[in-house]
């Protein structure tokens, strides 16, 4: 083990070269550029073994890992927004065809307006498309995730993303204790994979056409498959918190076991969140947050066991549903609380679009929000916070 | 009795090659041709036009439809010039 400071791109890519990918194909977009900018030169200096392919866009390169993918290749890549939008059709396929990629993500968000800074409304656009989605914190998280993420797609045979929030992680610098090169590949261990194109004593086809009769289970399969990838996350979170000391979960709790009010937030945001929690605690207020790192597969169960019994909930989508019920963060998390048996009254706030900072005060805004609708104060379901009125 | 999805192979592949042989894709036929063999004279025009190789031949003669293949797209009862052929619906 050892200490660095590195910035989140630059920690997935060093993750990256120590899982030591078989092939990585990539296209550059703001902010992520670097991760394959940085793992190219790794190639260049023969530090990998990796067949890097530079392809002419995101649509390209998810499909050069699909194809790779399928023939028995432990395969990466690295792109963010408008990059994953462009891969969105291609994603569902690596996800049908059960293949284990693994995209190192930065969220920012989607254009228009044209914008380079963070939210999640990228990630969000793709959350149904059958991938694991690991939301980051911090640069140490994104760095461990990755590694972990490699694992857990390999032990569920689903493709996963590891997010970090654009420019706030990606370009930050932070302090890593990186595992050595050793550690990680003892770690991931062997390559799994689902099945093999090019083992040609056992010929198979990829991708046929699937109709009425076959098309439905499936799609049950996947869906199967998804179902069971939380027992794999956890194993393997577990795993490496024995080895490497540092504990993740599917959720993470902050001072919410006696809370009356409760946050629910993902990714780097929650530093902000748990300092305000802090604050607020001092003014002797019962808040606490949640914060959910894996939101594909739904925690629900962990979201509805550490919520039973807050009073009320405000949840922080860095994303908006645009004319849904609410954000979708937001949406879902009130349906997990709908099998609560205390329903605490749930609302929506959205922000930080296009990388508007939240500060403590913007939390602690929510917070004094929701404590408000509890005293009786009629409050709007959907909130903007941040926004000029 | 097809497979459940607990059985089925991942990813939807196909683990054996040459599959599609046994793909019989006449189920998809609305209508079948029937051949009247007093009226043809063997002039093969439904043999040219049939877009699925579904006609059957045998010494130069026309002895009627290959129902595994044959679609139903009635071109052959179109291009016949003695109306020997009859597009009938098929029923269940």
């Amino acid at each position: 083990m050892k200490v660095v400071a590195k910035t989140a791109n630059e920690a997935m890519a060093e993750a990256m070269r120590q899982i030591n990918p078989d092939v990585v194909a990539a296209y550059p977009i703001t902010p992520a550029t670097e991760i394959v900018q940085i793992f190219s030169s790794f190639v260049h200096d023969g530090l990998v073994d990796t067949e890097f392919i530079a392809v002419e866009s995101e649509h390209s390169a998810m499909s050069a890992c699909i194809g790779a993918a399928a023939a028995g290749a432990r395969v990466m890549t690295s792109t963010s927004s408008q990059g994953l939008a462009l891969m969105d059709e291609v994603l569902y396929i690596a996800a049908a065809l059960r293949l284990p990629i693994v995209i190192c993500e930065i969220n920012r968000a989607l254009s228009a307006p044209i914008n380079i800074h963070c939210d999640h409304s990228d990630t969000m656009n793709v959350r149904d498309s059958g991938w694991i989605q690991i939301y980051a914190e911090d640069s140490q998280e994104a760095y461990d995730s990755v590694i972990q993420a490699m694992k857990i797609a390999e032990e569920a045979f689903l493709p996963a993303m590891v997010t970090a929030d654009g420019f706030i992680l990606s370009h930050a610098m932070q302090r890593i204790d990186m595992l050595e090169d050793e550690e990680v590949q003892a770690f991931i261990g062997e390559h799994k994979s689902p099945y093999n194109l090019l083992d040609i004593d056992n010929p198979i086809t990829i991708g046929p056409l699937d109709l009425q009769d076959y098309f439905f289970e499936h799609k049950r399969q996947e869906a199967d498959a998804m179902m069971k990838a939380p027992k794999v996350i956890k194993k393997v979170a577990d795993e490496f918190g024995q080895k490497f000391g540092r504990k993740y979960g599917l959720v993470e709790e902050y001072r919410l076991d006696d809370a009356d009010y409760a946050i629910v937030v993902m990714g780097s945001t929650a530093g902000t969140a748990k300092d305000t929690v802090d604050l607020m605690r001092e003014k002797g207020h019962k808040v606490g947050l949640l914060r959910i790192r894996v939101f594909r597969p739904f925690p629900a169960e962990e979201i509805l066991n550490a919520l039973k019994n807050v009073k009320v909930v405000g949840v922080m989508d860095r994303a908006d549903g645009v004319n849904a019920f609410g954000g979708p963060v937001f949406m879902e998390v009130r349906a997990a609380l709908y099998e609560s048996e205390k329903k605490p009254d749930v609302y929506s706030f959205v922000y930080g679009l296009g990388g508007r900072d939240v500060k403590p005060v913007d939390i602690e805004r929510v917070f004094q929000m929701i404590m408000e609708a509890d005293k009786g104060k009629k409050i709007d379901r959907l909130n903007y916070i941040g926004v000029r009125e | 009795m097809k497979e459940t999805w607990k059985e089925l192979p991942i990813g939807a592949i196909i683990k054996e090659p040459g599959t599609s042989k046994r793909f019989e894709t006449g189920d998809w036929r609305t209508e079948r041709p029937v051949l009247d063999p007093e009226k043809c004279i063997h002039c093969m025009f439904c043999w040219i036009y049939c877009p699925d190789s579904s006609i059957k031949v045998e010494d130069g003669k026309m002895e009627g439809f290959l129902y595994e293949y044959c679609k139903g797209c009635g071109i052959c009862a179109e291009m016949c010039p003695t109306k020997a052929i009859t597009m009938v619906r098929e029923e269940v």
